[in-house]
């Protein structure tokens, strides 16, 4: 029981690891700079609309550059 | 039918469709390998499955989290996904990956059938026949429910979000069901879906949402409201117009051919 338990804990651990991180961890801590970017300026409307889609350029560049690198 | 409700609508059928295909070339393989009934055995109990997880996790979640952080927390999902998928899709583009060839994984999957059938003295005619077969049906459900997974968080993700579960609902199972009738009607000629195009604009669409929703969840307030969900998208699919010829520049050999095409171009006007 315990071990089925285990069995099942790890692969649903797993699944959400391959997911949110995989092989592009850096598009991992990209999002989470966005959210912190987007509570950081919530008051500061022009540069919150402003930083927060270049912010997603710059992770989505920079990550396809490391998968270039890598090919 | 507002502007973010048809945006919904593609995103999550286009969403749907490409994760579909994919399905459909595991159960296709199945199902020619193994035979028809396990492989559609398999497949109707995962989509079961799935829809259970859509109603058991996705009407507490809309009642239960607080809004704004589900927003942020469905942003984010948005975002991971989108990403990956708009990264993966100028990739393909650009030439520096292969493009997703739906041929050889089938090949693939009846291969790797053929020999299990052959492994645990499963003759194929046999297992082809009228009885059920395990492995049939295990590998279909693991293909429909792994790849199903996927459109369920878009679906929770989307549908949540804005309150529109069961219109996100309804354009998911509008795609299966028709990526089904198309597999019925090519059967093997899954490779001719455009699905890096299909991947490229659905990964546009989600990484637009995602950054809307994180912003609204954050307490940023878009300029227009929905609408700047469009500008968005319009944004995005700019940024990746101009990321894959600059990446096709990178590729290894691409310099030389460029100074090759310039030194024949001068070769040609001082008439050599």
């Amino acid at each position: 029981m315990i071990g089925a338990i285990r069995k099942y804990t790890t692969a649903f651990g797993r699944f959400w690891w391959d997911f949110l991180v995989g092989d592009t961890p850096e598009l991992f801590v990209g999002v989470l700079v966005i959210i912190g970017a987007a509570l950081a300026l919530r008051h500061e409307r022009a540069a919150a609309i402003t930083v927060v889609p270049l912010l997603t350029v710059a992770f989505l560049a920079a990550s396809t550059y490391r998968a270039r690198n890598r090919a | 039918m507002t502007t973010s409700s048809v945006i919904l609508v593609l995103a999550v059928f286009g969403a749907s469709a490409v994760e579909m295909v994919e399905a459909l070339t595991i159960v296709v393989a199945s199902g020619t390998t193994r035979g028809w009934r396990s492989a559609l055995e398999g497949t109707a109990v995962a989509v079961v499955v799935l829809a259970v997880i859509v109603g058991a996790v996705g009407v507490p979640l809309i009642h239960i989290v607080p809004i704004n952080v589900l927003r942020v927390i469905i942003g984010a999902l948005l975002l991971v996904l989108g990403l990956g998928w708009m990264r993966k899709a100028i990739l393909r583009s650009s030439g520096h990956k292969a493009i997703h060839d739906e041929d050889a994984i089938y090949a693939k999957t009846v291969e790797a059938l053929s020999v299990t059938g052959e492994a645990t003295g499963d003759s194929l005619p046999a297992a082809q026949g009228k009885r059920r077969d395990a492995v049939g049906f295990v590998v279909a459900f693991k293909g429909v429910f792994l790849e199903g997974m996927e459109v369920v968080l878009i679906v929770l993700s989307l549908g949540s979000s804005s309150h529109r579960l069961g219109l996100a609902s309804l354009a998911a199972g509008a795609a299966v069901l028709i990526v089904g009738l198309v597999g019925v009607v090519v059967a093997r000629q899954l490779s001719e879906v455009p699905e890096n195009a299909m991947k490229m604009s659905v990964g546009v669409m989600l990484t637009s949402f995602g950054v809307f929703w994180t912003g609204e969840g954050a307490g940023v307030h878009w300029p227009g409201s929905d609408v700047a969900i469009l500008v968005l998208i319009a944004f995005f699919a700019a940024v990746t117009a101009i990321a894959i010829p600059l990446m096709r520049r990178a590729l290894p050999g691409a310099k030389a051919e460029r100074e090759n095409r310039m030194t024949a171009t001068f070769d040609k006007a001082a008439g050599r």
